[in-house]
């Protein structure tokens, strides 16, 4: 039996880092397979000592990549084993190929992505395009706001990715350093709480159940490819429904209701933001800020990205005074007409067969630092477009021009 | 009749053991091996080659070719010392078949 370490509801401060690792510890997964790679090391670095240490019955592999670490996986959750790791940026881009695999053998991974930066050049630091360009390999794509939101996403992960209606992989992404480094209040729950939360791994067909023989991994030619992945779409329906009750769940036994969506202060908004991540938290502050002198800002900070809450975002929207929108992506779509997100809330306002106002903000690529001034900027670009000035469509906040 | 996505179990495991013989890999065939008996000195040498185990053997005598699965490679013919196989296009036979 391993050690209880945390025995009652604990405020630590903690990085985000930090705080994956010790969900991890928690939830006690069988296999760990992972490549250091900044931000991400230092996550692994933790849980490794907690191997050592024996608090956790862990079978640890250092692998010699990326796409070792996710063939790992892939190879452990096919036998029944519950499998994690954790990756960034290019380490994620190095997994492109087994990511697929994963989802496409339906196998519930839960993965910790701290949102790096892709070359080239060279960048360590925090922004969203290493997800983004993950995005249709058919995981479910949850993103967090700090610390203790990536601790609690991930304990709902896993029993997102292993119900039986999903049986998805599932990344959570936190931005590296602002949220992977940076030191937070971080609300610890008790190993046991969690351990009951999490649950038992009950895989649907175990390569080590010798009793019933089944084969992973066989080929589909074009008589059924076509039929498997329609099967991927069906389970990305069902996990819309299957992230709000696992969100429900957690709120009966912990306290703190998660949703696809967080809306603040929209119910009176005229102006809306839309942001992924860290830089919700950022816009939080400088709404009070600008509220004070009357503006009406409300922000929407989008948790899940995939599947993307079409509904909830247009329903938060419609129940506002919402003139303008401004939307906040921290990836680049390259010949796309504007970012990643952009392009999502733009779907949304179709399938309503509604029109706002809308503008997108590219901010924070490679690290660039956002802060408090460069969202009012956006803020007061949006109320020029809501007055019917013409702004342009893509915009960049603290770009040298 | 291959299932509908609903019917299919999902992740494309297979839960059926054995189940790959059922798959008629014949179908992939251009040239088609044909076996004469009378110069076949069952030396097993195609049996040893064969890749995809379609030579059928009854009481260690050769006695034909699995077509079900020969994807026609040509391994056979090409090892046997005796000309007993002999590779011909697919199309001479498919009416019969």
């Amino acid at each position: 039996m391993r050690p209880e370490v945390i025995k009652e509801v604990t405020y630590v401060p903690y990085s985000g880092n930090m705080a994956a690792a010790e969900a991890m510890r928690q939830i006690n997964p069988d296999v760990v397979a992972a490549y250091p790679i900044t931000p991400q090391t230092e996550l692994m670095q933790f849980f490794a000592d907690f191997v050592a240490n024996g608090l956790v019955d862990t079978e640890y592999i250092p692998v010699e990549s990326e796409h070792s670490a996710m063939s790992a996986c892939v190879g452990a959750a096919a036998a029944g084993a519950r499998a994690m790791t954790a990756t960034a940026g290019p380490g994620l881009a190095y997994m492109w190929e087994v990511l697929g695999i994963a989802s496409g053998m339906r196998l519930p991974v839960v993965m910790t992505v701290v949102n790096r930066a892709l070359s080239a050049p060279i960048n360590i630091h925090g922004d969203q395009s290493d997800m983004m360009g993950a995005r249709d390999q058919g995981w479910i794509m949850l993103f967090s706001e700090n610390a203790e939101e990536q601790y609690d996403n991930l304990i709902q992960a896993i029993k997102i990715a292993e119900d039986e209606r999903t049986r998805l992989p599932v990344m959570v992404g936190m931005d590296g350093f602002v949220v992977s480094h940076a030191i937070d209040r971080v609300r610890l729950l008790p190993d046991r709480a969690v351990e009951e939360f999490v649950g038992e791994n009950k895989p649907m067909y175990s390569l080590l159940d010798v009793d019933n023989p089944v084969t992973h991994g066989a080929v589909a030619m074009t008589d059924s490819y076509m039929e498997f992945k329609r099967q991927q779409r069906e389970a990305m329906l069902h996990a819309y429904k299957v992230i709000r009750e696992v969100g429900e769940a957690f709120a009966d036994v912990f306290g703190k209701k998660y949703e696809h969506i967080e809306t603040y202060k929209t119910d009176d908004a005229d102006y809306i933001l839309i942001i992924i991540g860290s830089t919700a938290g950022t816009a939080k502050a400088v709404i009070d800020k600008v509220r004070e002198k009357g503006v009406k800002v409300g922000l929407i900070k989008i948790r899940t990205f995939r599947p993307f809450p079409y509904y909830d975002v247009m329903d938060a929207i419609a129940a506002s005074n919402c003139k303008a929108i401004g939307v906040f992506d921290r990836a680049e779509t390259f010949g796309g007409a504007a970012g990643p997100l952009f392009g999502e809330v733009a779907t949304a306002m179709f399938l309503r067969n509604k029109h706002y106002p809308m503008i997108d903000f590219i901010y924070g690529l490679g690290g660039r630092d956002t802060n408090v001034n460069h969202i009012e900027e956006a803020i007061d670009k949006v109320m020029k477009l809501a007055a019917g000035e013409e702004i342009p469509l893509v915009n960049y906040l603290n770009l040298r021009e | 009749m291959i299932k509908g996505w609903k019917d299919l179990p999902i992740g494309a495991v297979i839960l059926e053991p054995g189940s790959s013989e059922k798959y008629h890999t014949g179908e992939w065939r251009a040239w088609r091996p044909v076996f004469e008996e009378s110069k076949c000195v069952n030396c097993m040498i195609c049996w040893v080659f064969c890749p995809d185990s379609c030579i059928l053997v009854k009481e260690e005598k050769m006695v034909g070719i699995d077509y079900d699965h020969c994807k026609g490679c040509g391994i056979c013919a090409h090892e046997c010392p005796t000309g007993a196989l002999e590779m011909k296009p697919e199309y001479l036979f498919r009416e019969e078949d």
